[in-house]
């Protein structure tokens, strides 16, 4: 994977392994379009109510939110860290920040989402504070995050909910707005992810995020700030969470304190089906969002062929579970195949 | 600089072991009761006692094969999924009159068979347990709540309920399952401390590549620690489910963070290699206590505490990195002075 990285990238042109590797990258991509292509043709086949407009743009609409979160989410992983604490925070900045919809009658939706934004951002600086400069492994500081946000969340909010005409018309009806018949949401997020997929190709510190997942020690020795990196990766995934808690509250009709419990379980798998190494520096934001719209319309499929609801929970950890194995099956292939072209070339 | 390593050198060895995490939790502990039975009458009372023991309990049984995955350098973070797949897989069968005996070995075998899961993605795919781990409390929890579906079973019997309710014999406030706690943590002790298996653990956590090279099959170490992990925990949903005399599709939710806190509060480092069962044992008690006494005396609920365990596993992680915080500014430190030094030399030529 050391060949993703900007300074060996020129010789490893010569050896021509980085066509080799952009090749295996895009047919990656390629892979989760066909699995996506051949899910939506069987089931339109089987129920063509499927493939309405309507269902298309119920569909859309829903991958906006886990598609933002894919891209937060997917920068940390690149790090080779992890942030489990993102659905407390959807859950905590959606109940406070619709809750300006009370406090301030008349207040601009903007300004709403800033306040997403800003609590998304105060959660993820305790954890990129602790994680970054006190060096103590993501996983336990997620953790302990995801369990101290849904308890401040809890404390907060008590039994109380908020419910969706306490809000604004034009604020309820964020998810139904279309451009050209494309949800309006589904456009902004696209627009985000094309903007964090730039940064992660052709910005300095994008590819640093890749070397210093590809390889902590050489990130070091390469004089890469890991820290400071490191520090903004997990403030990106947590600003992004603050702004997909707004857009949770838009799209759902009450919510109390265990909204978007568990979502970043769903979040992780659809990086990882995405093609985003757990093991971090491979991967890209695009097929991150890419493996959210693919588990959405899986989801929304099962629910049309009329498989009961209690089994999304099983299928969503299954999926998790194979999309990790065959990564990895890929990944010791790929490294097999690198190597073989190496051999043949030097000899 | 010179001054504190020449400290550190000749502090004395009773000092040391005097110093030690352990002995820190023994002190908190005391403090943590004397300050609970100062705040309430109630704390010391054969009842909140009790309380107390049944609430950490079945806690404090996981937490024994989490410090062993912990000391080898995994994590294992499905452990609740697994009670809830075991309470539930009770109801199923209990609801489909099995005989009890085969109920409990038919549980019992797929808390190994879940653990096993884990242990051949983590071992022969080569996947860390991080990953497998939280896949699998997904896949475990979903499977749990098919299993049973919004449904609630209580038609146990009279018998196996009582364990929640009756104490150990001879004992008035030892619940089992602390009792049954305390007999496999001395098992566990005597494994991890005593034994040449228990330095392989130890050794496999220091340094994999070492341990290899020195004959532990590694692999399968790490198998069998994620099957006991699995046992255990189907065991723990059989005795949870008794205890509650009913099992909901959300038993045990969010357990994990509980038995993780207790492990890495007890002093075993999360990079693997160090840690004792005594130091586990003391934080359950310490963590125990401290519930108690918050909910006594400032009348904090579950959801309050869920914040304190939470601050609890991150101090405990960053108190175990005291010593390499301090490394790291005195390097910072001399590099700083030696910078200054050699413009000052350049200066002065």
């Amino acid at each position: 994977m050391s060949t993703t990285t900007v300074d060996d990238a020129p010789i490893a042109t010569e050896i021509g392994s980085t066509r080799l590797v952009d090749w295996v990258l895009r047919a990656r991509t390629f892979g989760i379009v066909a699995v996506l292509a051949l899910f939506v043709l069987v089931t339109a086949a089987i129920e063509s109510r499927f493939v309405s407009t309507n269902n298309i743009q119920f569909i859309l609409t829903q991958t906006s939110l886990y598609a933002l979160l894919a891209v937060g989410e997917a920068i940390v992983i690149i790090t080779r860290n992890v942030d489990l604490s993102i659905g407390s925070i959807v859950g905590f900045s959606a109940y406070v920040s619709v809750n300006q919809f009370q406090a301030h009658p008349g207040i601009s939706i903007l300004l709403v989402f800033l306040v997403g934004l800003g609590v998304g951002l105060a959660c993820a600086l305790v954890t990129a504070t602790v994680v970054a400069v006190g060096r103590v492994p993501s996983l336990v500081v997620t953790l302990a995050m995801l369990y101290i946000i849904r308890g401040v969340d809890t404390i907060v909010v008590g039994s109380k909910e908020v419910v969706a005409s306490s809000e604004p018309d034009s604020f309820n009806n964020l998810p139904e707005h279309t451009v050209l018949g494309i949800p309006a949401i589904a456009l902004a997020v696209a627009v985000v992810v094309a903007i964090a997929a730039y940064y992660m190709r052709s910005y300095r510190s994008g590819r640093d995020l890749y070397a210093i997942g590809s390889e902590p020690q050489a990130a070091t020795l390469a004089g890469i700030p890991i820290a400071r990196r490191v520090f903004v990766a997990f403030l990106l995934s947590g600003a992004l969470a603050g702004v997909a808690g707004v857009l949770w509250a838009s799209e759902y009709a009450t919510i109390n304190s265990t909204a978007a419990t568990g979502l970043e379980l769903q979040v992780i798998a659809a990086v990882v089906v995405g093609g985003v190494a757990i093991f971090g520096g491979s991967g890209t934001v695009v097929g991150a969002a890419l493996g959210a719209l693919l588990l959405q319309t899986i989801t929304s499929a099962l629910n049309v062929l009329g498989i009961p609801s209690i089994w999304t929970e099983a299928i969503a950890g299954f999926l998790l579970v194979v999309a990790i194995t065959l990564d990895r099956v890929i990944q010791v292939q790929q490294a097999a195949a690198l190597r073989r072209r190496r051999v043949r070339l030097g000899a | 600089m010179e001054h504190e390593r020449g400290e550190r050198r000749a502090a004395p060895r009773v000092l040391q072991s005097v110093m030690r995490w352990e002995t820190a939790l023994a002190v908190l502990l005391v403090l943590v009761f004397g300050v609970g039975a100062r705040s309430s009458d109630q704390f010391l009372t054969s009842y909140n006692l009790q309380t107390i023991c049944t609430s950490i309990g079945v806690i404090a049984i996981m937490a024994l094969p989490m410090t062993l995955i912990i000391v080898v350098g995994e994590i294992d973070l499905s452990v609740a999924s697994i009670l809830a797949l075991a309470a539930e897989m009770l109801g199923y069968l209990t609801l489909h009159h099995w005989p009890l005996g085969l109920i409990f070995v038919v549980v019992l075998a797929l808390g190994a068979a879940a653990g096993a899961v884990n242990g051949f993605l983590v071992t022969v795919v080569g996947l860390p347990s991080l990953a497998v781990t939280i896949g699998t409390l997904t896949l475990y929890r979903g499977l749990a709540t098919v299993v049973l579906g919004p449904n609630t079973v209580s038609t146990y019997p009279e018998f196996w309920t009582n364990l929640g309710v009756v104490s150990f014999p001879g004992v008035p406030f030892l619940s089992w399952s602390v009792a049954i706690f305390i007999v496999l943590a001395i098992l566990f002790a005597i494994v991890l401390h005593r034994t040449s298996v228990g330095r392989r653990l130890f050794a496999i956590g220091l340094n994999r590549e070492a341990a290899e090279h020195a004959g532990t099959r590694v692999g399968l170490v790490k198998m069998s620690l994620f099957v006991l992990s699995g046992v255990i925990c189907a065991f723990v949903g059989i005795l949870y489910t008794f205890e509650l005399s009913s099992a909901g599709e959300n038993i045990g939710i969010g357990f994990e963070l509980q038995v993780v806190t207790i492990v890495l509060l007890g002093g075993v480092s999360i990079f693997g290699g160090k840690g004792t069962i005594i130091g586990v044992a003391l934080a359950t008690f310490v963590y125990a206590g401290l519930h108690s006494t918050l909910l006594l005396s400032r009348g904090f609920d579950d959801n309050d505490f869920m914040v304190v365990s939470g601050g609890l596993l991150i101090l405990s992680v960053l108190i175990q990195s005291t010593p390499a915080y301090v490394r790291r500014f005195n390097e910072a430190r001399r590099r700083w002075r030696a910078q200054r030094r050699t413009a000052a030399l350049e200066r002065a030529a």
